[in-house]
């Protein structure tokens, strides 16, 4: 819960001296033994910082990444694509809530975190800076972004701070639809007819690269990744993530009867694993930059629809203002039945 | 049938509009509100549409003339105002409209039976910010106030009885017409006084007559679909 | 610009069917309690997880701090005699 960790600052500089040191060793008991760290439990800044920098970019990537799909509501080819577009778009707004709401229990307001994006103080995931030119990218999205993610995501739901790992618990089990209607339409455009086969693969071919830039950095060049790992906010390296990524894709891609863009990839007898190409990691560098084809469009349609907005919530926030009674009368409509006080 | 292919129209075009809301709410919280709607409105369409036949060759493969849907459906979304000014009209409507039908026995009395517990939550969610709006800030009072005056000629359109729709048309128009001036009432804003109907004959709707924006609305909606005869998705 | 005003924060609450008690979904941001409870519906019970939703201000809810866990909570620790499996009970007796 957000609010009640507001005074947690003060609490901590009545301390004596001395206490921070028995707090941390607390603490890094708690994180050794497996334990989750609470919102009002004593954490060491830096751990805090990281927390907020890794969810508000994970709840801003949720909402940008709204509008590579949206694009194709409108345009879906049948009344049923429809429905699952949009309830999967729908379900996105709806994991960045849980994000932002995850985020507030350390004491950062949403509209603050939203500010930051706005003003490119913070980061999204990069991935959704490319477009979306075809239908199969909707398809392409599903099976690879969407792949990615939740290979990113599981462990995540083992996250050392409780709020974190709750939101990621809910969003893995609501997103489990997200690849497979992705998976299907790429099945159906793979065995429909030839032009649909093609789009298909095009699409395949302009996600699959990006895809593989979502797990981050290698290990050896990640700044972030050592520390979040002892930690327990990350529980496995990119590069871990990204070779357990591409060993599913390989034979998902078979089924599909679509190629992967990568003359390296074969399996290796004696890694047991695949091994793949060499990513282009000045494309990341330059994307991340905001060089990408659509970092101006993405970040400009959040914060038109934010501007446009405010007049709305403006009218809201004045309306509960005069017609509602002191936030300490309990609201009638909400648990009134005595049920609450039982 | 003419009558599930109106009815069908109507959810269908309006969910397509919210559906244009994606990534562009005031808020987030709204982002989820309104997809919801649209949902439950694409939902009835459609069962409607394949009441009338196969859905997808009715919603990609007409012409705009063969449309049947209300002209206030496909008023383009304008400001959050205009928005929830179409939803407040419209939910009124439909949600006396599948009441009569659910208490029927028409071919529609199942699924309005459904619908009517969707719809009315849509009317709910069109009241609470019509009266957030109206009664807000004096910005957002003069936004919702042009709002309702500029979709009040859309509205004479709901009354025109739909053929092979079996109910009371003059229950639908009196009952509207207490609870939309209420609401508008309660949130400050002031009744339109215009005509509801423009020059055209109120129903043109329904008759294949719409408005510009409307042509736009469906090419977008069915390029893809035509540009692949015969593919399945 | 954006507004200043940020919405007031809400806990949710959601009964997920009859018979359960409320428990903790998770929280969101409204203007008021009836669009609060509202919000609460299409966020949290869009895949039919509830029955019934609680929305509390967040700001209204008063939790025991995590400095206090030793006085609050160790004490009850040494007590097994509120638990029934404290006590001996005869072989074959039934219904104790």
């Amino acid at each position: 819960m957000a609010a009640v960790t507001a005074d947690q600052t003060a609490q901590a500089a009545d301390r004596p001296q001395g206490a921070d040191e028995v707090l941390e060793a607390a603490f890094d008991a708690a994180v050794a033994a497996d334990e989750r760290i609470e919102p009002r439990d004593w954490m060491p800044d830096a751990y805090r910082a990281s927390l907020v920098r890794q969810m508000a970019q994970h709840a801003h990537s949720e909402i940008i990444g709204m509008q590579p799909e949206a694009n194709w509501i409108s345009r879906a080819p049948s009344l049923r694509r429809k429905a699952i577009l949009m309830a999967k778009v729908q379900d996105e707004a709806g994991h960045g809530l849980y994000l932002y709401s995850a985020a507030e229990t350390l004491g950062t307001g949403r509209e603050e975190l939203l500010d930051k994006l706005h003003a490119g103080r913070q980061r999204y995931s990069s991935i959704f800076n490319y477009p979306t030119l075809t239908w199969a990218d909707v398809g392409a999205i599903g099976w690879l972004v969407d792949g990615a993610a939740i290979t990113n995501q599981v462990p995540l739901c083992r996250c050392s701070y409780g709020p974190y790992a709750r939101a990621m618990v809910r969003i893995c089990k609501e997103e489990s639809f997200h690849q497979r209607q992705g998976y299907e339409l790429l099945l159906t455009l793979s065995r429909g007819t030839p032009a649909q086969r093609e789009m298909a693969q095009d699409a395949v071919n302009r996600w699959w690269w990006p895809s593989l830039m979502m797990f981050g950095p290698p290990d050896d060049a990640s700044a972030h990744s050592a520390q979040s790992m002892a930690w327990k906010i990350k529980r496995h390296s990119n590069d871990e993530l990204r070779q357990r990524f591409v060993d599913i894709c390989v034979p998902q891609a078979e089924a599909l009867g679509l190629t992967l863009p990568d003359p390296d990839i074969r399996w290796n007898e004696e890694r047991g694993q695949h091994d793949f190409g060499t990513i282009d990691w000045k494309e990341f560098q330059e994307v991340l930059k905001g060089n990408g084809p659509c970092n101006e469009q993405r970040l400009g349609q959040r914060r038109r629809a934010h501007e446009e907005g405010a007049w709305v919530r403006d009218a809201a926030a004045a309306y509960a203002e005069k017609h509602t009674a002191p936030a300490h009368a309990a609201p009638r409509t909400a648990a009134g039945n005595g049920e609450a006080t039982a | 049938m003419s009558a599930a292919l109106a009815l069908g129209d109507d959810a269908l075009v309006l969910s397509h509009r919210l559906g244009e809301w994606a990534g562009h709410a005031p808020v987030l919280e709204e982002e989820v509100a309104l997809a919801n709607i649209a949902l439950d409105l694409l939902g009835q369409a459609r069962i409607l549409l394949s009441l009338a036949g196969d859905e997808d060759e009715l919603a990609y493969l007409r012409e705009e003339r063969a449309f049947r849907n209300v002209q206030l459906v496909e008023q383009p979304n304008g400001d959050f105002a205009h928005t929830i000014a179409r939803q407040l009209y419209f939910s009124a409507y439909q949600r006396l409209l599948y009441e009569q039908l659910a208490s029927g026995e028409g071919a529609f009395a199942g699924l309005a039976a459904k619908a009517v517990k969707e719809v009315a939550y849509h009317q709910d969610h069109a009241e609470h910010w019509t009266l957030r709006l109206g009664d807000g800030t004096d910005e957002s009072h003069d936004r919702m106030q042009r709002a309702v005056d500029g979709l009040w000629r859309f509205t004479g359109e709901l009354f025109e009885p739909v053929e092979g729709v079996d109910i009371d048309w003059q229950a639908l128009r009196s009952g509207w017409l207490e609870s939309v001036p209420a609401v508008l009432e309660r949130a400050t804003l002031t009744l339109p006084t215009g005509p509801q109907s423009g020059a055209w004959t109120a129903g043109a709707g329904r008759q294949g007559i719409h408005t510009e924006p409307f042509g736009r609305m469906i090419a977008e909606m069915q390029h893809l679909h035509r540009s692949h005869p015969g593919a399945s998705w | 610009m954006s507004s200043s005003t940020e919405w007031p924060l809400w806990e949710v609450f959601v009964r997920s069917r009859r018979g359960l008690s409320h428990t903790h979904a998770g929280s969101l941001h409204a203007p008021d309690a009836e669009m609060a409870l509202r919000n609460a519906r299409d966020l949290y019970t869009r895949r039919s997880e509830g029955v019934s939703i609680w929305v509390v201000p967040s700001a209204q809810v008063t939790a025991s701090s995590p400095d206090e866990k030793d006085s609050f909570f160790e004490p009850a620790g040494d007590k097994p005699y509120r638990h029934p499996t404290f006590y001996e009970i005869p072989e074959g007796v039934k219904h104790l």
